[in-house]
C-alpha cells in the first residue's frame, strides 16, 4: 500500500505491509485493577478508576501515569478488580431504613427541650 | 477532545428485539429512576438496548480519543518553539488517557477491550468522522485544538449528565482536562490570527478546509434522525444534534469574526427572531462516505493504529503472567 502521509515519520513506517487483519488475543490488554488515590496526607484513599496491567507494581506505575499527573496527589493505591468484594446494588433495601434509627444520631435526642421544659416550670 | 456529537449507528440487519426481552415492570422501575435523575451503575438491572447503546456511544467516544491524538501527535516535532511541543505532549497524553478512562467505562458493560479494539481495527466500530482528514499545517493543528475540541466539549459536558455513573465520572475528569487543551488551543490559534499577514493566510485557510468537518461533528440534522427520542429519554443521549450544534455556533462563530476571519459559508447567519443559527447544510452525503472509509486519511489512521498494535505485541507478551485470571472494572 502506498502511504501518502504528510507526515515524515508515518512515511517512514511500513503501514499494512501484509494487509493482513490484526487480531488482539482476549487478555493481551492484561488485567484490570482498580485505583484509589489520596489527595493529601491525613485523606482517606479515593477510587478514581481503573487501570490495564500485567502485574500490581506495573498497574502503580500505570496509575500514576493515568491518576496523577495533575492536581494533587500524594500516594495510590491498587488492587485487582477480581478481588473486590461487593454487595449486589440490587439489594440496596438493606439500608432503606438507615435513616429512620434516629436513636443512633446525637440529633435524635433532644435534651434542650426537657431542659427548657424544666427551666420554665421554676 | 473528542466525542463526536454524532455516534455512527451500524447498520442492522435485524430488527430490534430488545423490548421484547425486558421485564415490562423493571423497565418501568428503571425508567422512574432515570426520571428522577438517579445514576445507573454497572450491576443494576438495565434494557438491553440501553446498554448496546452505552457500549456503542462510549466505545465511539474512546476510539475517537486515540484515533484523534494521531493527527496531533504527529505534530510534536514540527510544533513551533519547545513550549508548543511540551504542551503538545502533554494534550496528546491526556487524549490518550481519556481513551483509557473511557475503555474501562465500556468494558463495565461487559464488552471487552481487546473485542472493542479488534472492532476498531477491522472497521466494524467507528470514530469521530473529523479524524480522517489531514493536518496539513501548523494551523490546522491550532484550528483542531481551538474548535474540535471546542464542539467535542459542547459535546462532552452535555454527556457528563447522562445516567450512566460509570460514563459520567469518567467524563467529569476529562471536562476538567479538555479546560486545558482548549485553552492552549485557543492561543495557538490567537497567535496566528493576530500575527503576520502569512500567518493569518494560513489560519483562514485552514479554517476554509475545516470548516465543513466542523459542521459534520455533530452529526446529521434532527430531522434525519432515527431512535433519539428513546435515547434522551434513557439520558444517553443529552442533547440533539441541532441544539450542540447551534450551541457550538454561538459560541464560538463571533470568536471566529472578530478576529477578522472569514468562514467559508455564505449562509451563515443568526436568525434575529428564532436565535439560532441558519447555515448551508454541508455535504452530508460526503460525510457518510468518509465514515465508511472513503475519508482522505481513514486508511493511515487505522494503519498507524494497526501498526502500533502489531509491533507493541511482544512488549504485551513479555509482560503477560498467565495465571492471571481476567476480569472486568467494578465502577
Amino acid at each position: 500500500m502506498d502511504n501518502q502521509s504528510l507526515d515524515p515519520r508515518v512515511k517512514r513506517l511500513k503501514l499494512d505491509a501484509d494487509g493482513k487483519l490484526v487480531t488482539i488475543q482476549e487478555g493481551e490488554n492484561w488485567n484490570v485493577f482498580e485505583v484509589f488515590h489520596q489527595e493529601k496526607r491525613g485523606a482517606h484513599h479515593e477510587h478514581v478508576g481503573s487501570v490495564h496491567a500485567p502485574s500490581a507494581q506495573l498497574a502503580l506505575v500505570f496509575a500514576k501515569e493515568q491518576f496523577g499527573r495533575r492536581k494533587k496527589c500524594v500516594n495510590l493505591w491498587v488492587v485487582r478488580s477480581a478481588d473486590i468484594l461487593a454487595l449486589d446494588v440490587e439489594d440496596e433495601d438493606m439500608f432503606a431504613n438507615n435513616a429512620d434509627k434516629t436513636y443512633r444520631d446525637a440529633s435524635g435526642f433532644k435534651v434542650m427541650e426537657k431542659i427548657n421544659k424544666f427551666k420554665g416550670k421554676k | 477532545m473528542y466525542g463526536g456529537g454524532y455516534i455512527f449507528d451500524e447498520q442492522s440487519k435485524r430488527p430490534l428485539q430488545t423490548q421484547l426481552e425486558d421485564d415490562p415492570v423493571k423497565l418501568a422501575d428503571f425508567e422512574r429512576r432515570i426520571a428522577a435523575g438517579e445514576k445507573i451503575e454497572p450491576g443494576d438491572w438495565m434494557p438491553v438496548d440501553y446498554r448496546k447503546q452505552l457500549i456503542r456511544l462510549i466505545e465511539q467516544h474512546a476510539h475517537s480519543e486515540i484515533i484523534g491524538a494521531l493527527p496531533e501527535g504527529t505534530w510534536i516535532t514540527r510544533a513551533p518553539g519547545f513550549k508548543r511541543k511540551l504542551a503538545l505532549i502533554a494534550k496528546v497524553q491526556d487524549e490518550i488517557g481519556h481513551g483509557q478512562l473511557l475503555y474501562n467505562a465500556a468494558e463495565t458493560l461487559g464488552k471487552s477491550r481487546e473485542m472493542m479494539i479488534n472492532d476498531l481495527l477491522n472497521g466494524k466500530s467507528k470514530y469521530s468522522n473529523v479524524f480522517n482528514y489531514p493536518a496539513e499545517t501548523w494551523a490546522d493543528v491550532t484550528v483542531i485544538g481551538f474548535l474540535i475540541d471546542a464542539a467535542a466539549i459542547v459535546n462532552q459536558v452535555a454527556n457528563s449528565k447522562g445516567s450512566y455513573g460509570p460514563y459520567c465520572r469518567a467524563l467529569e475528569r476529562i471536562c476538567y482536562e479538555e479546560s486545558f487543551h482548549l485553552k492552549q488551543g485557543h492561543d495557538a490559534f490567537i497567535e496566528l490570527a493576530t500575527g503576520t499577514a502569512l500567518q493569518r493566510s494560513m489560519v483562514q485557510d485552514a479554517l476554509n478546509r475545516w470548516w465543513q468537518p466542523i459542521m459534520h461533528f455533530f452529526g446529521p440534522p434532527d430531522k434525519t434522525s432515527v431512535h433519539s427520542e428513546k435515547l434522551m429519554r434513557w439520558k444517553v443521549k443529552m442533547a440533539s444534534n441541532d441544539d450542540m450544534r447551534n450551541q457550538f455556533l454561538d459560541s464560538y462563530v463571533p470568536k471566529i469574526l472578530e478576529l477578522g476571519l472569514t468562514l467559508p459559508d455564505p449562509g451563515l447567519r443568526k436568525d434575529p427572531e428564532t436565535g439560532k443559527w441558519l447555515f448551508s447544510d454541508p455535504d452530508w452525503d460526503l460525510f457518510m462516505k468518509v465514515i465508511n472509509g472513503g475519508g482522505p486519511c481513514n486508511s493511515e489512521r487505522l494503519g498507524v493504529r494497526k501498526w502500533a498494535e502489531e509491533n507493541g505485541r511482544w512488549v504485551r507478551k513479555a509482560l503477560m503472567d498467565n495465571n492471571q485470571k481476567k476480569s472486568f472494572p467494578v465502577a
